[in-house]
């Protein structure tokens, strides 16, 4: 289980997270929504590690992430980054292998490609795409060889940042899709962020709304529509009027 | 705040900010060289880097010592001419080269070179997320980027040095027997009766001194990139500035080292 009390996150004067309590339970796949600059991704990259909280308590089945052991905490993630993040420099499989083929549990270079061929599978890529260079790809191809990555060790909880941002309607179709269909099969906890409400209604046990640095309303996906909370009604039916100020 | 003490507060900014800078270049320092002694060690990485750095780095280093030793034949021998010294142009080229020009110019280019291409590529992946995939994929990005580029370039710069003084000496002869009407035995005679091994071996030394500035401010700066295009040019900016302006400092701190004690 994933639990955050109290997590505070300020960027100097911009107080972007003001108190965040939440839960995760094993298993569940969580979307937390919001507009941007609310904070969605420094919220995950406050459980990973990668941002310090300035105030509370992140912990992982009990673990407090700042005191663990590095490696070993972050070998039970994988993590879809918004833009792709894949490695310019390695081929398709070597990117999907990162991580295989390195740290305590490295495997052979060619056990590392046949996983890596596999989850490429798994994610809908042909074989002659590993030795391809990330550049070579379409946009839709990096976020599958980005989701290969994410799951290639079978970590138990996932993260998906954005993980249909920039893609035509049909491939956010597939992506959604294919994010469902490995975390049930895999069983492993996700939390996804996301704009997209399609992606929301697909990938969802229960979401999350962030808003003024706090959780706004947490619920079962099936009462998004019904939650009578001005502030979620706003957001998922993309209304300009509403408690929630709209530049324009 | 009066507008009178307004340059005042600006300049006890601009020192407080400078200061700041040097003491985190200074930890990065610490911490790069703290990485460099634990494991895991990235082999393939350091090769790659050791390519990069150093043998694509041959070229223009090589060209830029031709051209540099030939410029210094000649104003030896138009300074020399003044006072009937004409006779000690090769061996003052070979000094020049292998006690400062060598490594200066290796130095300067290599930082021109590299440190540019270090602070984009390392900016370019932290506007993109990639140093962040690195943590997420349990690799710490000073271990995997910058130790390998800094102890490639500690490497490879010294040997860069060493081909430069070569080829500087070179140009030098070349013009001193084309152009300055020496005979080809004497000059490579005086050259190398008065080249002496401390001559060459802190040439060398400045070259591994230079190496190591150039990577870590190419690596610092794209560790610290701003977002964006604009961010990631600042920084490239920035790298090549400072380990050009650094490695000058150093080169006058190594010659009094060296030479007045």
């Amino acid at each position: 289980m994933i639990r955050l009390e109290g997590v505070h996150k300020a960027f100097g004067a911009n107080r972007v997270l003001q108190g965040i309590d939440l839960a995760v339970e094993r298993g569940e796949s969580l979307v937390v929504i919001g507009g941007s600059g609310t904070g969605k991704s420094v919220l995950i990259k406050c459980i990973l590690g990668l941002v310090t909280p300035d105030a509370g308590r992140i912990t992982v089945d009990g673990l407090d992430v700042r005191r663990a052991e590095r490696e070993a905490f972050l070998a039970r993630f994988g993590m879809l980054f918004q833009g792709g993040a894949l490695f310019d420099s390695l081929t398709v499989w070597q990117n999907v292998a990162f991580r295989l083929m390195r740290g305590r549990e490295r495997r052979p270079r060619a056990e590392a490609r046949a996983i890596a061929i596999e989850k490429l599978r798994r994610v809908g890529l042909a074989p002659e795409v590993a030795d391809l260079y990330p550049a070579e790809l379409s946009g839709g191809m990096q976020k599958r060889v980005g989701l290969a990555r994410a799951i290639a060790d079978d970590p138990a909880i996932i993260f998906f940042d954005e993980p249909t941002a920039g893609l035509d309607p049909i491939m956010s179709g597939v992506i959604n899709a294919l994010i469902r269909e490995i975390v049930d099969e895999m069983g492993a906890t996700a939390i996804t962020i996301t704009h997209d409400m399609r992606s929301v209604r697909e990938i969802a046990h229960t979401v999350a709304m962030l808003h003024g640095g706090l959780i706004r309303w947490r619920g079962p996906v099936a009462q998004i529509e019904t939650s009578g909370d001005p502030y979620l009604d706003q957001f998922i039916h993309g209304r300009a009027e509403g408690p929630i100020e709209a530049v324009r | 705040m009066s507008a009178a003490l307004a340059p005042l507060v600006a300049t006890g900014r601009a020192t407080r900010e400078l200061l700041a800078a040097v003491g985190a270049i200074a930890r990065f320092a610490g911490a790069t060289l703290g990485h460099l002694l634990r494991p895991p060690f990235y082999p393939r990485e350091l090769g790659l880097q050791l390519i990069a750095i150093g043998y694509l780095s041959l070229p223009v280093v090589g060209l830029t010592a031709l051209f540099t030793g030939g410029a210094l034949a000649l104003q030896i021998y138009a300074g020399g001419a003044r006072f009937n010294a004409e006779s000690v142009v090769p061996s003052i080229v070979a000094i020049g080269m292998v006690r400062e020009l060598g490594p200066v110019m290796a130095g300067l280019m290599v930082a021109a070179r590299v440190a540019s291409s270090i602070a984009a590529e390392i900016g370019t992946m932290k506007v993109t997320e990639q140093i962040d995939a690195l943590v997420t994929l349990s690799t710490d990005p000073m271990k995997y980027l910058t130790v390998p580029r800094v102890l490639a370039a500690t490497l490879a710069v010294p040997v860069l040095v060493g081909v430069g003084d070569a080829i500087g000496i070179m140009g030098g002869y070349l013009v001193g027997i084309t152009r300055l009407g020496f005979n080809e035995a004497t000059y490579i005679r005086n050259t190398v009766d008065f080249l002496e091994f401390w001559d060459v071996a802190s040439g060398l030394v400045k070259g591994a001194a230079f190496g190591f500035i150039v990577a870590l401010m190419g690596c610092y700066h794209g560790m610290n990139s701003g977002r964006g295009a604009q961010g990631v040019g600042r920084a490239t900016k920035r790298a090549v500035v400072a380990s050009a302006v650094m490695i000058l400092a150093a080169n006058y701190l190594l010659t009094e080292v060296f030479f007045t004690s």
